[in-house]
Parts: C-alpha cells; sequence; structure tokens
C-alpha cells in the first residue's frame, strides 16, 4: 500500500488545519466574552443564554449546517446583504467551513474558558483589588494568567474537534476540492469513489495522528492547569 | 490619621450595627467571639463589602457614606488588607507580589523605604521565590510588606496569625510588634486570641453580636470583669506600660510603671526602654495584709475596684492608676471578704515583657 500523500492529500490536511485555526482562533474573543458573562455576571435569562450557546453540542451538524444556508445562502436577506455590500460570500466558500466550524466548537471553548474562570481563585481578584488594581487591571493579570492553562486546553480542544467536523461543513458549503473539502470529507469522497479505499486509508491514519497529537497536547496543558491551582 | 467607622446592616438572623473610631497610629484590636461580625466590618472598611447604611473615613477622607451615596472602590480606597490565608499570586514571584500594589500606588514609596520594608520582614531571602514554596509564615510576612508597599492609609490584618501553627506564630509576632512601632499608621487587627491582643493592641474594640460592646485602651479593657462574658474566654489578665530602670545591686531590674515598679530577673531589653508587662490573672495571688518573708520578688499595694460573681472569681485592683486583675477561687474570696475599696496587696509570680513602642 502506497502511504505517501498526494498533493490532494497534503491540501485537504492544510485547508483542514486553516479551517480550524481561523475557526478557533476567530470565534476566541467571543467565546472568552462569553464564558465571562457566564462566570461572573448574575443576568436574567442566563440559563437561555447558557442553552442557546451549548445548542450546537446536541443540534445535528446537517442541522446546524442547514439553518446556516438558510440565514447565509446567496438569496436569504442577510447572506444577500453581505454579498453585495461587503462582498462576502460563505457558500461554496472556505470562510463558510470557517463558521460552521466556529459555531460548532464555540461550546467547547465557553466551556473550558469558563471552568478556568470559576476555578481562578475569586479571593486573589479581590486581593488585587485592595491593592489598587481595577477590574481590567484584574482580569489582565491575575484572573486571565491563572484561568490560562485551562483556556489552551480548550482551545486545543477545539481545535481537535473542529478538524472532525463534516456533516455542517457539506450541508452548508459543499465538498469542493481544494476549497471547502476537508479532510473528513476528502476521506468521504474517496469512499465514494471506486478504487478510493487506499486514499481513504491514508487519509484517516493523518486524522487519527493530528487528533491524538492534540489530545496529548490538550492533556498535557491541563494537568498545567491542575498544578497552578 | 484618624479612621471612623459607621455600619449598619442586616443580614438574615443578624444585625451588623457598630461605631467605632481609631483614633491614631497604632493597632486598634477588633476582638470577638467568631460570627460576631469582625471581618464583615474589615471587608467593609477596605470597599469588597457595602453595607446597606453607614459611613467611613479614613484620615479625613469620606470613602463611604450611605447618605451622600458615596462608595469608593476598593482599588482607590488605599486600604492594605491581611487575609489570614495571605492570598499571595501564585503565577508571580515574591518580587512580583511585593511590587503589586507599590506599582498601582498612587503615591510610590521610594525604593529605599522598599528596602526598609524588605529588610524589616526579612524578606530578601525570598524575593526570587514563589509563593508555593514558601511556609506559612513566610507567606504571612509577603503579604504584610505586599500591603504595606501600597503605601496604605490605614492596614487591615484579619487573623493573621489564625492559620499558623504555635511555632510559625511566635516567628511572625516580633515582625508585627516591629511594624507596630514603626509604621506610623493605624492597625486595624481582628482577633479572637486575647494574648495576641494583649501583647499587639493599643485600643481595644469588643465586638459581641454585631454591636461594639466594650472600647478602650488595652490597659483598661482587660482589666474589665465584664470582658470574659462578652468575649467567651477566661481574662488573659492586665497589661502594664513600663520603662526599663538601672540593674540593682542583686542583679534584678526593676520595671517602673505608673503606680509601682515590678522586679525581673532577665531582660533582653535595655535601659530606659518602654516595655508592655504582662501579668496573667491565674500568676496573681491576694493578701489581706503585707505578707513578709515571701519568696516572690513582687508585693503590689492596691485597692480593690470590683469583685465579679461566679467561681472562680475575678478581682480587679487599682494600683495608682494601673490596674491588674487576679482570678482566685470563690472561697478565697469569700475567706478574704473581699470587697471593693479594701486595701490588698498583689503578689505577683510571674511577668512576661514585651518590647513595646
Amino acid at each position: 500500500m502506497d502511504l505517501s500523500l498526494s498533493p490532494a492529500d497534503t491540501g485537504a490536511l492544510l485547508l483542514s488545519l486553516r479551517v480550524s485555526a481561523v475557526a478557533v482562533f476567530g470565534a476566541f474573543p467571543v467565546a472568552f466574552a462569553a464564558a465571562l458573562l457566564l462566570a461572573r455576571v448574575n443576568f436574567p435569562g442566563k440559563t437561555l443564554v447558557d442553552g442557546l450557546i451549548h445548542l450546537p453540542l446536541v443540534l445535528p451538524p446537517v442541522a446546524l449546517g442547514f439553518l446556516l444556508l438558510l440565514i447565509f445562502g446567496t438569496r436569504a436577506p442577510l447572506g444577500a446583504f453581505l454579498l453585495h455590500v461587503f462582498g462576502l460570500r460563505f457558500v461554496f466558500n472556505w470562510t463558510g467551513a470557517v463558521l460552521a466550524s466556529a459555531i460548532i466548537t464555540f461550546p467547547f471553548q465557553v466551556r473550558a474558558i469558563r471552568l478556568s474562570l470559576e476555578a481562578a481563585d475569586r479571593n486573589l481578584s479581590l486581593a488585587a483589588e485592595t491593592l489598587g488594581a481595577g477590574w481590567w487591571d484584574r482580569l489582565a493579570n491575575i484572573t486571565l494568567p491563572l484561568a490560562l492553562p485551562g483556556i489552551v486546553a480548550g482551545l486545543i480542544t477545539a481545535f481537535a474537534a473542529s478538524l472532525g467536523e463534516f456533516g455542517a461543513i457539506i450541508t452548508f458549503v459543499s465538498n469542493i476540492p481544494g476549497e471547502t473539502q476537508t479532510l473528513p470529507l476528502a476521506i468521504y469522497s474517496a469512499l465514494q469513489s471506486p478504487g478510493g479505499e487506499e486514499r481513504a486509508v491514508r487519509l484517516s491514519l493523518i486524522s487519527i495522528m493530528l487528533a491524538l497529537i492534540f489530545m496529548v497536547f490538550a492533556e498535557f496543558a491541563q494537568r498545567r492547569a491542575r498544578e497552578a491551582a | 490619621m484618624t479612621v471612623e467607622v459607621r455600619l449598619r446592616h442586616e443580614f438574615p438572623g443578624f444585625v451588623l450595627d457598630a461605631a467605632f473610631a481609631l483614633p491614631h497610629a497604632g493597632v486598634t484590636a477588633l476582638f470577638g467571639p467568631s460570627g460576631a461580625g469582625k471581618t464583615t466590618v474589615v471587608n467593609a472598611i477596605a470597599g469588597i463589602f457595602r453595607p446597606r447604611e453607614g459611613y467611613i473615613a479614613i484620615d479625613g477622607r469620606t470613602v463611604f457614606d450611605s447618605g451622600a451615596g458615596i462608595f469608593l472602590p476598593a482599588a482607590r480606597r488605599r486600604a492594605g488588607y491581611v487575609f489570614q490565608d495571605a492570598r499571595l499570586f501564585p503565577h508571580m514571584s515574591v518580587d512580583d507580589n511585593l511590587r503589586f500594589g507599590w506599582r498601582r500606588a498612587p503615591a510610590k514609596a521610594s525604593e529605599d523605604e522598599m528596602e526598609r520594608i524588605v529588610a524589616m520582614l526579612g524578606l530578601a531571602p525570598l524575593l526570587s521565590r514563589r509563593p508555593r514554596a514558601l511556609s506559612g509564615g513566610e507567606k504571612q510576612r509577603v503579604a504584610l510588606g505586599r500591603a504595606l508597599l501600597a503605601s496604605p492609609e490605614i492596614l487591615l490584618l484579619d487573623e493573621p496569625l489564625a492559620a499558623l501553627d504555635a511555632e510559625r506564630r511566635a516567628e511572625i509576632l516580633p515582625y508585627l510588634e516591629r511594624l507596630r512601632d514603626e509604621a506610623r499608621l493605624p492597625m486595624l487587627l481582628v482577633s479572637h486570641s486575647l494574648d495576641e491582643v494583649a501583647r499587639l493592641a493599643d485600643d481595644i474594640v469588643v465586638l459581641r453580636e454585631g454591636r461594639v460592646a466594650l472600647q478602650g485602651s488595652v490597659f483598661d479593657v482587660l482589666t474589665r470583669l465584664e470582658l470574659p462574658s462578652l468575649a467567651g474566654a477566661p481574662p488573659a489578665g492586665a497589661v502594664i506600660s513600663a520603662t526599663v530602670g538601672p540593674p540593682r545591686q542583686d542583679g534584678l531590674i526593676p520595671l517602673a510603671f505608673d503606680g509601682g515598679s515590678l522586679l525581673v530577673a532577665r531582660l533582653a531589653a535595655s535601659q530606659g526602654r518602654p516595655v508592655r508587662v504582662r501579668i496573667r490573672a491565674e500568676e496573681i495571688m491576694l493578701a489581706r495584709e503585707e505578707p513578709k518573708a515571701i519568696s516572690a520578688n513582687n508585693v503590689l499595694a492596691g485597692r480593690i475596684l470590683a469583685v465579679s460573681g461566679g467561681d472562680p472569681a475575678d478581682v480587679q485592683i487599682a494600683c495608682g492608676p494601673t490596674r491588674l486583675v487576679a482570678r482566685i477561687t470563690r472561697a478565697s474570696a469569700a475567706r478574704l471578704e473581699l470587697a471593693p475599696g479594701l486595701p490588698v496587696f498583689a503578689i505577683v509570680k510571674s511577668v512576661t515583657v514585651d518590647a513595646s513602642a
């Protein structure tokens, strides 16, 4: 069996990494704000907001992809607006895969950040306050550094989960080699074509290796987080 | 440098309604049984708890006035806070912990001042370490230094010794004494140990069930006969302010106080130094007539001010303006027919001498 990668394989791998990286880092500021809100503020409707954030975790990815198509499709009001005013098109575009991945992995990020913010000792923040540190100062110099290992673990988990996203991407932006065909989609295509098993095995092996690497990273970061606590 | 505090807040099943003032630099002990509201008072002064009603002024600066809608956030109060559990920042070195408040202070202490505080608390060998690598006593010393370096206008100490074992406590106490004598800063020390209070405090505010039950100088409050029932603890005994005199020919050293003098065999403090003498109530015997041919070096003539009920009985004695308290059995009090106004002789078996400002 030939295990060397074809240019198409490498393309799918690089696309997967790019989509996941942009999705995870792009969603991070929003996820951080949401986690901070949930961890530190009590407001009416908090349960509902919490539920909405976690919805992608339980929603079938295909349904989510379809929902995105209904909202961002070029004939949908918002999709048309974005296309004509900003020239921004998600459908059949790798940025659409980014959007789908970001939404699917958003709950992973919020959960991990929220848990580490809650674990960061509030009393230390109070101590910082008596030493003259204002709200942003405490966030940047006390809460964030204390929560950092947990946040990194959350980012890595979200990244690894994003690499495996299939249903939402294929429904929303279709399966276009070089544009929206990430690793899972490439495996699916390989299996659909006669004699494609060898390629499917190769791509699956890559996926397994990536998953292992990132889970080891996440475990390492989590251990750091526990040690810091 | 005065601090004025007036607070009222209703908790479920508990009303905090306390008013007191810290008159000057020095240590005021906030003393009382647990659940009396001590930490709540301290948190209110620090600005991390907002009472429903009240008024707090630090050095003439109003930091809280519910009537006028003033509530200065903790970050701008300049109230140094030493917590029971130190609360050092685990992700920073000792040096960065010390500089945290210092960097944010509106009027920074000079590098000289910083070195002085580091030296006073013996922190120099710890600077590059992480809080995790410190002992409990070392952590509290760093916490003290960190609070002091933020140039506070009041220092709040919430049971800084409670989490430490006896050995660590003994290690920290001399630092707190130096702080009291050198820092020229009003300090509020929360404590439920009368021994600690007797050693460190200049003034005492006794808090019980959210109210101020007793307040005054340490010399007065510690000999008040109602203190044991208010505090739920036996009396620690009297605290006397004395001056070290020249050694006598027989080698004994006199400690002169207002109303008499005490003799001690050994002393670390040098001649002319002020000291604080603690005499535990159990260490005093009473006699109606001057005892002769007795091994005790210290027999003080005085007059009975009051005798408490109960067994054992506490007897408050005046030696001139100085107050003592003796704890004797009810049977002895009855046999000697002790009553207010009677002259007595207090036979002092042992004393403890501490450094003083």
